[in-house]
């Protein structure tokens, strides 16, 4: 009897090896692949990133955390069917123009693939054409954007009037985050949503989905 | 000889209570920070007016009018803006510091005319096109080069500080050596430059921040920084930094070390 709760407290203790073993136990025991992937391993990274929220967990967990799912997904995949794992809600993510600071939107770029979504990370120095460009290439549903520096925040603010201007805005849900954005300046620049971690990120995104 | 420089990094418009009292012009507030900034130690003040987008020049000159009867100390004139560094260079009387350049080519380009002539020293950041440094040998490439442009516009080594770019740990445990590797490397083909930069990107993302912060700056020191933009006001930071130049033979007849002592700064 497969539990699913065991491969969740695998994942928040960062036992890669232990939870291996038991997705591979539970695929020797006729569970479904897409079963493991969402009640398993896509649950598990919420708690995951509900912990790293709670300041209960630390991005050295949380990385080896994923990349331990991320193991368990490669061994999965050749038995999803067709479509099955590429099933996640589409997110675009970058950095604004002018900024090259990747560290904060690449955990999160990370824990949204956790989550499940299909996640097109389009880098660093992101103009506002290029944001616009790339939701109607990946039918994004929702767009992430970052900025790490006072200096590149209006950036954001042309990004989301960018989006706004190409008739785009009603079809995306727009998420920032970066040190020195907050609440308001989500709010002034008329983002949909803000979140000032990795974790709430993720959980942030779910409830666009 | 070279005393550790502390750069006080807390007038930054960034920080809600400093950008509250610049939006009401409190310059008692402004005042009352600075000196004790002065009085923990602090080499330069850092004054930056950029978090009220649409309102840095005016925030800025208001900033220097406040400061500058009270500060003792030369300022660290920090903006990316070289309109705002033209105009803040002509309010100050001592030599300030310049926060900063880097290799990234439109603030190089806009950087190089407003330093070229100017007496003053040079914060440079090893960040190029290509972002931020992935390894030593990046950092000191980008060292190099800096220390090289700004020397041909006749800026002394010794008034350049270079900023090798500290970065988390806590996403590769590789980056503590990286920086540190890097910092020795840049002070064996420049001993004269100086070195500096923040600290607490190395402990981001992990508990107990400033027990990593303290001793972090005390392994740089070791490998050469001589400076860094802190909190002047953090009591243990500038205790590590007192004790570890003692340390490392720059404080004669230990004399800092002891008078940190008897004022009660620096405890066991």
């Amino acid at each position: 009897m497969t539990d699913f709760n065991t491969m969740t407290e695998k994942l928040v203790t960062c036992d890669a090896e232990g939870l291996l073993l038991i997705v591979q136990t539970a695929l020797d025991e006729g569970v479904a692949a897409q079963d493991i992937l969402t009640k398993g391993l896509i649950a598990g990274m919420d708690v995951v990133g509900e912990k790293m929220e709670n300041g209960d967990m630390f991005i050295p967990e949380v990385l080896m955390a994923a990349h331990a799912m991320g193991k368990c997904v490669t061994m999965l995949k050749p038995l999803l069917a067709e479509g099955e794992a590429t099933d996640g809600v589409s997110v675009i993510i970058g950095t604004v123009k002018g900024d090259l600071h990747d560290i904060g939107k690449n955990l999160v770029a990370m824990m949204l693939e956790s989550s499940g979504m299909t996640v097109h990370d389009l880098g660093v120095d992101i103009s506002p054409e290029d944001f616009v460009a790339k939701i109607t290439e990946t039918n994004a549903k929702i767009v992430c954007i970052s900025a790490l520096l006072t200096t590149t925040m209006p950036m954001m603010k042309r990004t989301v009037d960018a989006i706004r201007e190409s008739g785009l805005r009603d079809k995306v849900k727009i998420m920032v985050g970066g040190a020195p954005v907050t609440q308001t300046f989500a709010d002034e620049i008329g983002a949909d949503g803000y979140a000032p971690d990795a974790g709430s990120a993720s959980k942030l995104a779910k409830s666009y989905a | 000889m070279n005393m550790f420089e502390v750069i006080g990094e807390r007038i930054n418009t960034s920080r809600k209570l400093v950008q509250a009292a610049v939006a009401e012009r409190d310059g008692a507030y402004i005042i009352d920070d600075v000196t004790k900034q002065i009085k923990a130690g602090a080499s330069y003040i850092d004054v930056n007016a950029g978090a009220r987008i649409g309102h840095e020049m005016e925030d800025m000159r208001w900033l220097l009018d406040t400061i500058g009867p009270v500060s003792t100390i030369p300022l660290c004139l920090d903006s990316p803006d070289p309109a705002v560094l033209e105009m803040a260079f002509s309010m100050v009387e001592k030599v300030p510091m310049i926060n900063s350049i880097s290799l990234e080519k439109d603030r190089f380009n806009a950087m190089m005319p407003f330093l070229e002539g100017k007496e003053c020293k040079i914060i440079a950041l090893c960040m190029d096109d290509s972002g931020m440094p992935a390894s030593s040998e990046d950092i000191i490439g980008r060292g190099v080069s800096l220390i090289e442009e700004l020397n041909k516009i006749n800026i002394p080594t010794t008034s350049i500080y270079i900023d090798p770019l500290v970065q988390p740990i806590s996403t590769d445990t590789g980056k503590g050596t990286m920086v540190l590797d890097a910092v020795r490397g840049i002070k064996a083909k420049f001993p004269l430059v100086h070195i500096t930069g923040g600290l607490s990107n190395i402990s981001y993302g992990l508990p107990q921040r400033k027990i990593i912060n303290r001793i972090f700056v005390a392994l740089m020191m070791g490998a050469g920084m001589d400076s860094a933009i802190i909190d002047p006001l953090d009591e243990k930071i500038m205790a590590t930094i007192k004790t570890a130049d003692m340390l490392l033979g720059n404080d004669d007849y230990c004399m800092n070390f002891l008078k940190g002592v008897r004022a009660e700064a620096i405890k066991g």
